[in-house]
């Protein structure tokens, strides 16, 4: 378990202090997310994708969950991420997250900030469209657009 | 009406979690449907872990580590305690039970078999015993030197006289004589049983008197069964007769 810990800890607190912006909330969340992890180690299923980001999903889950003052809407078991590029090894993973942080800062600094609203901090489409002024056609076109960028980016 | 397209291009904010209400249980009424989306939302999920493993920031501090390490001091073990334990770490436990129950019949039957040996030692002293009073019997009366007396009315002289003791049903036959005169050579004495419901006398062994006139039979080989009517002895040339030569040396009749 502290293997695992010194070696994944940091993923769940990145995410968790991106969303919450709140280093003591991060730490509930990475605290929180270790216990499950410990409670019930079978909740991850190797088979179906790596522990990275799995863990990155979970901890984006539990932070919104927490920024939205809700009670935990899944649990650690329904949490299913496969992911297409081979991210076992750390070489693999810090390719892949160069290609997403390299199309993030080319994509257009609105669909940017569209999908860092809807994705880091949880708001709906309808919310961001409240918070920017944008329409709300507009808002789901940047966010749609800015996912297929991250998606030719890996592929590519 | 909606179609797959609009559902496909609300997918990723269905992923992202974006979409909220009946737009988001309209999503996920059409993925219960629709394989296509449902890999597309594999996909999208895919790529956003990937985002959410984009959000590198500053390392957690020590503090958490130390908090989670107490939290799982203070847990009681997960799953690897609860399991049932295997049937294997119970087999000692039998090993002990079968052992003791062992143990218990070994001791009953050994208990057993010590009253056994008790019952065996008793039964071979008594026969120990008799046995050697049957051998001080034997001994006595076959004792060469032992004093032979034979007692006779007062005033007249002794006369030759034999003593027979014979037991029909088991063929048993013990034969004193006393006073018998010597023997010429290539002659020996016979005694004779003659059987009580007729039939020829059959021979019961022969015998030479000692110097002193003595002489012995003890259980010579003879049928069992046969009641004697009368036990006679005559003189009869070495080797024995098939029947008896007169005349008869000694007659008696049983009582």
């Amino acid at each position: 378990m502290a293997e695992l810990y010194d070696r994944y800890a940091p993923v769940v607190y990145s995410v968790a202090l991106r969303v919450l912006a709140d280093t003591g909330a991060a730490e509930d969340i990475l605290q929180d997310v270790f216990m499950q992890l410990w409670r019930n180690p079978a909740a991850f299923d190797a088979t179906r994708g790596s522990l990275a980001p799995w863990l990155a999903v979970i901890a984006r889950h539990r932070a919104i969950d927490v920024l939205r003052k809700r009670r935990p809407e899944s649990d650690l078991e329904d949490v299913v991420v496969s992911v297409d590029a081979g991210l076992d090894s750390a070489t693999e993973r810090r390719q892949a997250l160069e290609k997403i942080r390299a199309a993030l800062a080319n994509m257009p600094a609105p669909q940017r900030q569209a999908l860092e609203m809807a994705f880091f901090e949880g708001l709906t489409h309808v919310e961001i469209a409240a918070r920017t002024g944008e329409p709300l056609g507009t808002v789901k076109t940047r966010i749609r657009a800015a996912l297929l960028a991250l998606r030719k980016s890996l592929r590519a | 009406m909606t179609t797959h397209e609009q559902f496909a291009e609300d997918l990723p904010l269905y992923a992202l979690g974006s979409l909220a209400g009946e737009e988001r249980a309209a999503v996920q009424r059409h993925l219960a449907e629709c394989a296509a989306c449902r890999r597309e939302l594999q996909r999208l999920e895919g790529d956003m872990a990937l985002l959410a493993l984009s959000a590198s920031g500053p390392a957690p501090p020590q503090r958490a580590r130390q908090r989670l390490q107490l939290a799982i001091a203070r847990e009681p073990r997960p799953r690897s305690v609860a399991m049932r334990r295997p049937w294997w770490t119970l087999a000692p436990v039998f090993a002990c039970a079968v052992l003791a129950l062992f143990s218990i019949l070994l001791w009953r039957e050994n208990a057993r078999q010590r009253d056994r040996i008790e019952i065996w030692k008793a039964q071979a002293e008594q026969n120990q015993a008799a046995l050697q009073q049957a051998k001080d019997v034997l001994a006595l009366l076959t004792a060469p030197d032992a004093m032979h007396v034979t007692l006779v009315a007062a005033q007249s002289r002794p006369q030759p006289a034999a003593k027979a003791i014979y037991l029909p049903r088991r063929g048993s036959l013990a034969f004193f004589a006393s006073n018998l005169e010597p023997l010429p050579p290539q002659k020996t004495y016979e005694l004779w049983l003659v059987p009580a419901k007729g039939g020829a006398p059959m021979p019961a062994g022969m015998f030479r008197p000692d110097a002193r006139g003595n002489a012995m039979l003890l259980m010579p080989r003879m049928a069992e069964g046969i009641e004697a009517k009368t036990f006679a002895v005559t003189v009869e040339p070495e080797g024995g007769s098939a029947t008896p030569t007169m005349p008869m040396v000694l007659v008696g009749a049983g009582q």
